[in-house]
Protein backbone atom coordinates (compact mmCIF):
# COMPACT_ATOMS: atom_id res chain seq x y z
CA UNK A 1 0.00 0.00 0.00
CA UNK A 2 2.73 2.43 1.01
CA UNK A 3 6.20 2.07 -0.51
CA UNK A 4 9.31 3.12 1.37
CA UNK A 5 9.50 6.56 -0.28
CA UNK A 6 5.96 7.41 0.79
CA UNK A 7 6.77 6.13 4.27
CA UNK A 8 9.87 8.32 4.54
CA UNK A 9 8.01 11.37 3.25
CA UNK A 10 5.21 10.85 5.78
CA UNK A 11 7.74 10.28 8.57
CA UNK A 12 9.24 13.70 7.83
CA UNK A 13 6.08 15.64 6.98
CA UNK A 14 3.82 14.50 9.82
CA UNK A 15 6.09 15.50 12.78
CA UNK A 16 6.87 18.75 10.95
CA UNK A 17 3.18 19.56 10.52
CA UNK A 18 2.50 18.70 14.15
CA UNK A 19 5.33 20.99 15.29
CA UNK A 20 3.98 23.85 13.16
CA UNK A 21 0.51 23.18 14.56
CA UNK A 22 1.75 23.41 18.14
CA UNK A 23 3.48 26.69 17.24
CA UNK A 24 0.31 28.07 15.68
CA UNK A 25 -1.89 26.99 18.59
CA UNK A 26 0.45 28.39 21.25
CA UNK A 27 1.56 31.64 19.58
CA UNK A 28 -0.44 32.57 16.48
CA UNK A 29 -4.11 32.21 17.42
CA UNK A 30 -5.65 34.88 19.65
CA UNK A 31 -6.74 33.94 23.17
CA UNK A 32 -10.45 33.31 23.40
CA UNK A 33 -12.15 36.04 25.44
CA UNK A 34 -14.29 33.98 27.83
CA UNK A 35 -12.51 30.66 28.22
CA UNK A 36 -8.92 31.91 28.02
CA UNK A 37 -5.94 29.74 27.21
CA UNK A 38 -7.70 26.42 27.74
CA UNK A 39 -9.63 27.07 24.53
CA UNK A 40 -6.37 26.40 22.63
CA UNK A 41 -7.05 22.72 23.25
CA UNK A 42 -9.95 23.07 20.81
CA UNK A 43 -7.63 22.66 17.79
CA UNK A 44 -6.12 19.41 19.00
CA UNK A 45 -9.51 18.13 20.11
CA UNK A 46 -11.68 18.70 17.03
CA UNK A 47 -9.12 17.49 14.48
CA UNK A 48 -8.41 14.05 16.01
CA UNK A 49 -12.14 13.57 16.67
CA UNK A 50 -12.79 13.99 12.95
CA UNK A 51 -9.87 11.80 11.99
CA UNK A 52 -11.48 8.97 14.01
CA UNK A 53 -14.35 8.99 11.54
CA UNK A 54 -11.93 9.02 8.61
CA UNK A 55 -10.06 6.07 10.13
CA UNK A 56 -13.20 4.02 10.77
CA UNK A 57 -14.58 4.90 7.32
CA UNK A 58 -11.37 3.58 5.78
CA UNK A 59 -11.82 0.39 7.82
CA UNK A 60 -15.34 -0.06 6.45
CA UNK A 61 -14.23 0.63 2.86
CA UNK A 62 -11.26 -1.75 3.15
CA UNK A 63 -13.65 -4.35 4.59
CA UNK A 64 -15.87 -4.11 1.53
CA UNK A 65 -12.78 -4.26 -0.70
CA UNK A 66 -11.65 -7.41 1.12
CA UNK A 67 -15.03 -9.10 0.77
CA UNK A 68 -14.99 -8.36 -2.96
CA UNK A 69 -11.39 -9.32 -3.71
CA UNK A 70 -10.32 -11.72 -0.90
CA UNK A 71 -7.00 -9.87 -0.93
CA UNK A 72 -5.47 -9.87 2.58
CA UNK A 73 -3.81 -6.54 1.95
CA UNK A 74 -7.17 -4.80 2.49
CA UNK A 75 -7.66 -6.62 5.76
CA UNK A 76 -4.28 -5.44 7.02
CA UNK A 77 -5.12 -1.82 6.19
CA UNK A 78 -8.54 -2.22 7.87
CA UNK A 79 -7.13 -3.44 11.18
CA UNK A 80 -4.26 -0.92 11.14
CA UNK A 81 -6.79 1.86 10.60
CA UNK A 82 -8.84 0.71 13.61
CA UNK A 83 -5.76 0.71 15.84
CA UNK A 84 -4.70 4.18 14.73
CA UNK A 85 -8.32 5.38 14.97
CA UNK A 86 -8.49 4.23 18.58
CA UNK A 87 -5.35 6.24 19.38
CA UNK A 88 -7.07 9.32 17.97
CA UNK A 89 -10.19 8.52 20.00
CA UNK A 90 -8.08 8.58 23.14
CA UNK A 91 -6.48 11.91 22.11
CA UNK A 92 -9.91 13.46 21.45
CA UNK A 93 -11.32 12.15 24.74
CA UNK A 94 -8.40 13.28 26.87
CA UNK A 95 -8.17 16.77 25.37
CA UNK A 96 -11.95 17.10 25.59
CA UNK A 97 -11.89 16.11 29.24
CA UNK A 98 -9.15 18.60 30.09
CA UNK A 99 -11.11 21.33 28.31
CA UNK A 100 -14.39 20.32 29.97
CA UNK A 101 -12.94 20.60 33.49
CA UNK A 102 -12.77 24.44 33.43
CA UNK A 103 -15.52 24.96 30.81
CA UNK A 104 -18.21 22.63 32.21
CA UNK A 105 -16.72 22.25 35.70
CA UNK A 106 -16.48 18.49 35.30
CA UNK A 107 -14.12 15.99 33.64
CA UNK A 108 -16.95 13.91 32.33
CA UNK A 109 -20.64 14.38 31.88
CA UNK A 110 -23.28 11.98 30.60
CA UNK A 111 -23.87 14.15 27.61
CA UNK A 112 -25.20 12.18 24.61
CA UNK A 113 -22.33 13.28 22.38
CA UNK A 114 -19.71 12.10 24.86
CA UNK A 115 -21.56 8.88 25.53
CA UNK A 116 -22.01 8.00 21.87
CA UNK A 117 -18.38 8.81 21.09
CA UNK A 118 -17.34 6.34 23.78
CA UNK A 119 -19.79 3.75 22.45
CA UNK A 120 -18.20 4.19 19.02
CA UNK A 121 -14.79 3.53 20.57
CA UNK A 122 -16.18 0.39 22.23
CA UNK A 123 -17.44 -0.88 18.85
CA UNK A 124 -13.86 -0.84 17.62
CA UNK A 125 -12.50 -2.37 20.82
CA UNK A 126 -15.04 -5.14 20.16
CA UNK A 127 -13.72 -5.29 16.57
CA UNK A 128 -10.22 -6.04 17.87
CA UNK A 129 -11.54 -8.58 20.39
CA UNK A 130 -13.49 -10.33 17.65
CA UNK A 131 -10.30 -10.67 15.63
CA UNK A 132 -8.44 -12.13 18.61
CA UNK A 133 -11.11 -14.79 19.03
CA UNK A 134 -10.65 -16.14 15.51
CA UNK A 135 -7.70 -18.23 14.35
CA UNK A 136 -8.38 -18.91 10.68
CA UNK A 137 -7.03 -15.80 8.87
CA UNK A 138 -9.62 -15.89 6.07
CA UNK A 139 -12.52 -16.17 8.49
CA UNK A 140 -11.00 -13.51 10.74
CA UNK A 141 -10.75 -11.11 7.82
CA UNK A 142 -14.31 -11.86 6.64
CA UNK A 143 -15.90 -11.45 10.07
CA UNK A 144 -13.90 -8.31 10.79
CA UNK A 145 -14.96 -6.84 7.44
CA UNK A 146 -18.64 -7.49 8.17
CA UNK A 147 -18.39 -6.15 11.72
CA UNK A 148 -16.44 -3.10 10.56
CA UNK A 149 -19.25 -2.39 8.12
CA UNK A 150 -22.07 -2.96 10.64
CA UNK A 151 -20.24 -0.85 13.22
CA UNK A 152 -19.64 2.00 10.82
CA UNK A 153 -23.28 2.10 9.73
CA UNK A 154 -24.35 2.20 13.36
CA UNK A 155 -22.14 5.22 14.15
CA UNK A 156 -24.02 7.87 12.09
CA UNK A 157 -27.39 6.49 13.22
CA UNK A 158 -26.25 6.80 16.82
CA UNK A 159 -25.12 10.36 16.21
CA UNK A 160 -28.36 11.20 14.47
CA UNK A 161 -30.36 9.68 17.30
CA UNK A 162 -28.63 11.87 19.87
CA UNK A 163 -28.95 14.99 17.74
CA UNK A 164 -32.69 14.79 18.48
CA UNK A 165 -31.80 14.96 22.14
CA UNK A 166 -30.56 18.17 23.64
CA UNK A 167 -26.79 18.29 24.03
CA UNK A 168 -24.50 20.64 25.92
CA UNK A 169 -21.62 19.85 23.57
CA UNK A 170 -20.97 22.99 21.48
CA UNK A 171 -21.14 22.77 17.70
CA UNK A 172 -18.80 25.50 16.54
CA UNK A 173 -19.24 24.67 12.88
CA UNK A 174 -22.83 24.64 11.68
CA UNK A 175 -25.81 25.29 13.87
CA UNK A 176 -25.25 24.82 17.57
CA UNK A 177 -27.73 23.42 20.05
CA UNK A 178 -29.62 26.04 22.08
CA UNK A 179 -28.44 24.46 25.33
CA UNK A 180 -24.79 24.20 24.25
CA UNK A 181 -22.27 25.58 26.73
CA UNK A 182 -18.80 26.76 25.73
CA UNK A 183 -19.41 27.70 22.12
CA UNK A 184 -17.74 30.76 20.59
CA UNK A 185 -17.32 32.65 17.34
CA UNK A 186 -14.12 32.05 15.43
CA UNK A 187 -11.83 34.69 13.98
CA UNK A 188 -10.23 34.01 10.54
CA UNK A 189 -6.93 33.00 12.18
CA UNK A 190 -8.77 30.50 14.35
CA UNK A 191 -10.53 29.01 11.32
CA UNK A 192 -7.27 28.78 9.40
CA UNK A 193 -5.56 27.09 12.34
CA UNK A 194 -8.42 24.61 12.66
CA UNK A 195 -8.14 23.72 8.96
CA UNK A 196 -4.37 23.36 9.32
CA UNK A 197 -4.94 21.14 12.37
CA UNK A 198 -7.15 18.86 10.26
CA UNK A 199 -4.41 18.55 7.63
CA UNK A 200 -1.70 17.98 10.24
CA UNK A 201 -3.67 15.26 12.02
CA UNK A 202 -4.59 13.66 8.69
CA UNK A 203 -0.87 13.49 7.87
CA UNK A 204 -0.21 12.03 11.32
CA UNK A 205 -2.94 9.45 10.71
CA UNK A 206 -1.42 8.33 7.40
CA UNK A 207 2.06 8.35 8.95
CA UNK A 208 0.96 6.07 11.82
CA UNK A 209 -1.03 3.88 9.41
CA UNK A 210 1.97 3.45 7.10
CA UNK A 211 4.26 2.64 10.02
CA UNK A 212 1.74 0.18 11.45
CA UNK A 213 1.56 -1.60 8.09
CA UNK A 214 5.34 -1.67 7.90
CA UNK A 215 5.46 -3.12 11.41
CA UNK A 216 2.99 -5.81 10.35
CA UNK A 217 5.22 -6.72 7.40
CA UNK A 218 8.29 -6.96 9.61
CA UNK A 219 6.43 -9.06 12.20
CA UNK A 220 5.35 -11.42 9.42
CA UNK A 221 8.95 -11.80 8.26
CA UNK A 222 10.06 -12.59 11.82
CA UNK A 223 7.35 -15.25 12.07
CA UNK A 224 8.50 -16.80 8.80
CA UNK A 225 12.15 -16.85 9.94
CA UNK A 226 11.13 -18.42 13.24
CA UNK A 227 9.12 -21.07 11.46
CA UNK A 228 12.08 -21.75 9.16
CA UNK A 229 14.41 -22.07 12.16
CA UNK A 230 12.03 -24.41 13.94
CA UNK A 231 11.94 -26.64 10.90
CA UNK A 232 15.72 -26.66 10.55
CA UNK B 1 -31.97 -36.72 23.45
CA UNK B 2 -34.93 -37.18 21.12
CA UNK B 3 -34.78 -33.55 20.07
CA UNK B 4 -31.82 -33.48 17.63
CA UNK B 5 -33.26 -36.42 15.75
CA UNK B 6 -36.61 -34.73 15.47
CA UNK B 7 -34.88 -31.65 14.16
CA UNK B 8 -32.99 -33.77 11.69
CA UNK B 9 -36.20 -35.41 10.53
CA UNK B 10 -37.76 -32.06 9.82
CA UNK B 11 -34.65 -30.85 8.10
CA UNK B 12 -34.39 -33.92 5.94
CA UNK B 13 -37.79 -33.10 4.67
CA UNK B 14 -40.03 -35.76 6.20
CA UNK B 15 -42.79 -33.18 6.08
CA UNK B 16 -44.30 -34.21 2.74
CA UNK B 17 -45.73 -30.79 1.93
CA UNK B 18 -42.34 -29.22 2.42
CA UNK B 19 -40.41 -31.72 0.32
CA UNK B 20 -42.89 -31.27 -2.43
CA UNK B 21 -42.63 -27.50 -2.49
CA UNK B 22 -38.83 -27.55 -2.22
CA UNK B 23 -38.63 -29.75 -5.28
CA UNK B 24 -40.53 -27.32 -7.45
CA UNK B 25 -37.63 -25.35 -8.84
CA UNK B 26 -39.73 -23.16 -11.10
CA UNK B 27 -41.27 -20.89 -8.49
CA UNK B 28 -37.99 -19.54 -7.05
CA UNK B 29 -39.61 -16.98 -4.83
CA UNK B 30 -41.93 -19.54 -3.32
CA UNK B 31 -39.10 -21.98 -2.73
CA UNK B 32 -37.21 -19.27 -0.87
CA UNK B 33 -40.24 -18.38 1.21
CA UNK B 34 -40.92 -22.04 2.03
CA UNK B 35 -37.30 -22.55 3.07
CA UNK B 36 -37.54 -19.60 5.46
CA UNK B 37 -40.77 -20.98 6.89
CA UNK B 38 -39.28 -24.48 7.18
CA UNK B 39 -36.38 -23.18 9.30
CA UNK B 40 -38.72 -21.10 11.41
CA UNK B 41 -41.04 -24.10 11.86
CA UNK B 42 -38.08 -26.29 12.87
CA UNK B 43 -37.05 -23.79 15.55
CA UNK B 44 -40.59 -23.49 16.83
CA UNK B 45 -41.03 -27.26 17.07
CA UNK B 46 -37.69 -27.76 18.78
CA UNK B 47 -38.61 -25.00 21.22
CA UNK B 48 -42.10 -26.38 21.79
CA UNK B 49 -40.58 -29.71 22.78
CA UNK B 50 -37.69 -28.54 24.93
CA UNK B 51 -38.95 -25.12 26.09
CA UNK B 52 -35.38 -24.35 27.13
CA UNK B 53 -34.99 -21.04 25.34
CA UNK B 54 -38.18 -19.21 26.23
CA UNK B 55 -38.24 -20.42 29.82
CA UNK B 56 -34.64 -19.29 30.34
CA UNK B 57 -35.34 -15.88 28.78
CA UNK B 58 -38.50 -15.49 30.82
CA UNK B 59 -37.01 -16.41 34.19
CA UNK B 60 -34.02 -14.18 33.43
CA UNK B 61 -36.31 -11.27 32.53
CA UNK B 62 -38.29 -11.58 35.75
CA UNK B 63 -35.04 -11.74 37.71
CA UNK B 64 -33.71 -8.58 36.06
CA UNK B 65 -36.95 -6.71 36.80
CA UNK B 66 -36.82 -7.75 40.46
CA UNK B 67 -33.12 -6.95 40.80
CA UNK B 68 -33.71 -3.51 39.30
CA UNK B 69 -36.28 -2.89 41.99
CA UNK B 70 -33.66 -3.46 44.69
CA UNK B 71 -30.77 -1.86 42.84
CA UNK B 72 -32.57 1.38 42.06
CA UNK B 73 -34.49 1.66 45.35
CA UNK B 74 -37.64 2.40 43.41
CA UNK B 75 -40.36 4.53 44.89
CA UNK B 76 -43.53 5.36 42.97
CA UNK B 77 -42.23 8.43 41.09
CA UNK B 78 -38.83 7.02 40.08
CA UNK B 79 -40.51 3.77 39.11
CA UNK B 80 -42.62 5.61 36.56
CA UNK B 81 -39.60 7.49 35.24
CA UNK B 82 -37.36 4.50 34.76
CA UNK B 83 -40.01 1.97 33.64
CA UNK B 84 -39.18 2.21 29.93
CA UNK B 85 -35.46 1.88 30.63
CA UNK B 86 -35.94 -1.16 32.86
CA UNK B 87 -38.22 -2.77 30.30
CA UNK B 88 -35.67 -2.40 27.51
CA UNK B 89 -32.62 -3.41 29.51
CA UNK B 90 -34.58 -6.53 30.42
CA UNK B 91 -35.51 -7.16 26.79
CA UNK B 92 -31.97 -6.58 25.55
CA UNK B 93 -30.29 -8.85 28.09
CA UNK B 94 -32.78 -11.68 27.75
CA UNK B 95 -32.62 -11.25 23.97
CA UNK B 96 -28.84 -11.73 24.05
CA UNK B 97 -29.39 -14.91 26.03
CA UNK B 98 -31.86 -16.25 23.45
CA UNK B 99 -29.78 -15.25 20.43
CA UNK B 100 -26.67 -16.90 21.80
CA UNK B 101 -28.50 -20.13 22.59
CA UNK B 102 -30.33 -20.24 19.28
CA UNK B 103 -27.15 -20.11 17.20
CA UNK B 104 -24.95 -22.05 19.64
CA UNK B 105 -27.39 -24.97 19.48
CA UNK B 106 -27.10 -25.07 15.68
CA UNK B 107 -23.32 -24.96 15.90
CA UNK B 108 -22.96 -27.59 18.66
CA UNK B 109 -25.25 -30.14 17.11
CA UNK B 110 -23.66 -29.62 13.73
CA UNK B 111 -27.07 -28.79 12.31
CA UNK B 112 -25.79 -25.44 10.97
CA UNK B 113 -23.70 -27.36 8.44
CA UNK B 114 -26.81 -29.27 7.48
CA UNK B 115 -28.74 -26.07 6.95
CA UNK B 116 -25.93 -24.64 4.85
CA UNK B 117 -25.77 -27.73 2.67
CA UNK B 118 -29.44 -27.41 1.81
CA UNK B 119 -30.00 -26.32 -1.80
CA UNK B 120 -31.41 -22.95 -0.81
CA UNK B 121 -30.12 -19.40 -0.78
CA UNK B 122 -28.14 -18.90 2.42
CA UNK B 123 -29.98 -15.72 3.30
CA UNK B 124 -33.06 -17.95 3.72
CA UNK B 125 -31.21 -19.54 6.66
CA UNK B 126 -30.65 -16.07 8.07
CA UNK B 127 -34.27 -15.03 7.71
CA UNK B 128 -35.51 -18.31 9.21
CA UNK B 129 -33.32 -17.98 12.28
CA UNK B 130 -34.01 -14.25 12.56
CA UNK B 131 -37.79 -14.68 12.43
CA UNK B 132 -37.53 -17.41 15.06
CA UNK B 133 -35.48 -15.20 17.36
CA UNK B 134 -37.83 -12.28 16.83
CA UNK B 135 -40.83 -14.47 17.61
CA UNK B 136 -39.20 -15.77 20.81
CA UNK B 137 -38.37 -12.26 21.96
CA UNK B 138 -41.94 -11.16 21.29
CA UNK B 139 -43.38 -14.18 23.10
CA UNK B 140 -41.28 -13.32 26.14
CA UNK B 141 -42.45 -9.70 25.92
CA UNK B 142 -46.06 -10.87 25.61
CA UNK B 143 -45.70 -12.39 29.07
CA UNK B 144 -43.41 -9.71 30.52
CA UNK B 145 -45.55 -6.71 29.54
CA UNK B 146 -48.66 -7.71 31.57
CA UNK B 147 -46.43 -8.78 34.46
CA UNK B 148 -44.60 -5.47 34.24
CA UNK B 149 -47.93 -3.60 34.27
CA UNK B 150 -48.87 -5.31 37.51
CA UNK B 151 -45.51 -4.99 39.24
CA UNK B 152 -44.92 -1.38 38.23
CA UNK B 153 -48.59 -0.40 38.23
CA UNK B 154 -48.29 1.13 34.76
CA UNK B 155 -50.48 0.66 31.65
CA UNK B 156 -47.90 -1.17 29.50
CA UNK B 157 -50.44 -2.84 27.25
CA UNK B 158 -51.20 0.12 25.03
CA UNK B 159 -50.83 0.26 21.24
CA UNK B 160 -47.81 2.59 21.10
CA UNK B 161 -45.81 0.63 23.67
CA UNK B 162 -46.60 -2.59 21.82
CA UNK B 163 -45.57 -0.99 18.51
CA UNK B 164 -42.29 0.13 20.07
CA UNK B 165 -41.71 -3.41 21.36
CA UNK B 166 -42.43 -4.92 17.94
CA UNK B 167 -40.10 -2.55 16.08
CA UNK B 168 -37.39 -2.57 18.75
CA UNK B 169 -37.17 -6.36 19.01
CA UNK B 170 -37.29 -6.57 15.18
CA UNK B 171 -34.10 -4.56 14.77
CA UNK B 172 -32.42 -6.17 17.76
CA UNK B 173 -33.13 -9.69 16.53
CA UNK B 174 -32.16 -8.67 12.99
CA UNK B 175 -28.66 -7.45 13.78
CA UNK B 176 -28.40 -9.90 16.71
CA UNK B 177 -28.90 -12.97 14.52
CA UNK B 178 -26.10 -11.81 12.21
CA UNK B 179 -23.68 -11.10 15.06
CA UNK B 180 -24.62 -14.27 16.95
CA UNK B 181 -23.79 -16.32 13.84
CA UNK B 182 -20.40 -14.65 14.06
CA UNK B 183 -19.85 -14.94 17.80
CA UNK B 184 -20.64 -18.68 18.02
CA UNK B 185 -17.70 -19.30 15.72
CA UNK B 186 -15.21 -17.43 17.92
CA UNK B 187 -13.17 -18.80 20.79
CA UNK B 188 -14.70 -16.94 23.74
CA UNK B 189 -18.15 -17.17 22.22
CA UNK B 190 -20.34 -16.81 25.30
CA UNK B 191 -18.91 -13.43 26.18
CA UNK B 192 -18.45 -12.30 22.59
CA UNK B 193 -22.08 -11.69 21.58
CA UNK B 194 -22.99 -8.97 24.12
CA UNK B 195 -19.68 -7.19 23.44
CA UNK B 196 -20.32 -7.19 19.69
CA UNK B 197 -24.04 -6.54 19.81
CA UNK B 198 -24.68 -3.99 22.56
CA UNK B 199 -22.67 -1.05 21.16
CA UNK B 200 -24.11 -1.58 17.68
CA UNK B 201 -27.66 -1.84 19.06
CA UNK B 202 -27.50 1.45 20.95
CA UNK B 203 -29.66 3.40 18.43
CA UNK B 204 -32.43 0.80 18.79
CA UNK B 205 -32.21 1.06 22.54
CA UNK B 206 -32.28 4.87 22.55
CA UNK B 207 -35.23 5.09 20.15
CA UNK B 208 -37.19 2.27 21.79
CA UNK B 209 -36.76 3.69 25.29
CA UNK B 210 -37.77 7.17 24.11
CA UNK B 211 -40.77 5.85 22.16
CA UNK B 212 -42.14 3.64 24.91
CA UNK B 213 -41.29 6.15 27.64
CA UNK B 214 -43.13 8.86 25.72
CA UNK B 215 -46.12 6.57 25.21
CA UNK B 216 -46.21 5.80 28.94
CA UNK B 217 -46.13 9.54 29.67
CA UNK B 218 -49.23 9.88 27.45
CA UNK B 219 -47.47 11.87 24.74
CA UNK B 220 -49.39 11.89 21.43
CA UNK B 221 -48.11 9.87 18.48
CA UNK B 222 -47.22 13.03 16.56
CA UNK B 223 -44.54 13.86 19.15
CA UNK B 224 -43.10 10.35 19.04
CA UNK B 225 -43.07 9.97 15.24
CA UNK B 226 -39.35 10.76 15.08
CA UNK B 227 -38.48 7.88 17.40
CA UNK B 228 -40.71 5.42 15.59
CA UNK B 229 -39.24 6.43 12.23
CA UNK B 230 -35.76 6.03 13.69
CA UNK B 231 -36.69 2.51 14.85
CA UNK B 232 -38.13 1.64 11.46
CA UNK B 233 -35.13 3.10 9.62
CA UNK B 234 -32.70 1.14 11.81
CA UNK B 235 -34.67 -2.06 11.26
CA UNK B 236 -34.67 -1.68 7.49
CA UNK B 237 -30.98 -0.72 7.24
CA UNK B 238 -29.66 -3.44 9.49
CA UNK B 239 -31.81 -6.25 8.15
CA UNK B 240 -30.70 -5.24 4.65
CA UNK B 241 -27.02 -5.25 5.69
CA UNK B 242 -27.44 -8.62 7.41
CA UNK B 243 -29.15 -10.02 4.30
CA UNK B 244 -26.21 -8.91 2.16
CA UNK B 245 -23.40 -10.03 4.46
CA UNK B 246 -24.75 -13.27 5.98
CA UNK B 247 -23.13 -15.31 3.18
CA UNK B 248 -19.67 -14.20 4.32
CA UNK B 249 -20.36 -15.25 7.91
CA UNK B 250 -21.33 -18.84 7.19
CA UNK B 251 -18.90 -19.36 4.30
CA UNK B 252 -16.27 -22.06 4.95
Amino acid sequence: MFNSKVLTTLNILAPLAMAVLVGLVLFAVPTERVMGDVQRLFYIHVAPAWICFVAFAITAICGIAYLRTNNFRWDKVAVASVEVGLVFTVIATVTGSVWARPAWNTWWTWDPRLTTFTIMALIYVAYLMLRQGLEDPARRARFAAVYGLVGFISVPITFFSIRIWRTIHPAVIGTGSATAQGGFDMTPVMTATLIFAQVAFLLLYFCLLANRLKLGEVAEKVEQRKAALALA
Amino acid sequence: MSEPSSEARIRDGENPQLTHSLQRESAGWQVYFNAVLAILWKDLRAEFRSRELISAMLVFSVLVILIFNFALQLDRVTRENVAAGVLWVTAVFSGTLGLNRSLAAEKDRGSLDGLLMAPIDRSAVYFGKFLGNWLFMMLVQAIILPLFSILYNLPMLQPLVILAVLLGTLGYAGVGTLLASMSVQTRARDVMLPILLLPVAVPVLVAAVQASGGALANQPFSELTIWFSLLLGYDVIFIAVAFMTFDFIVEE
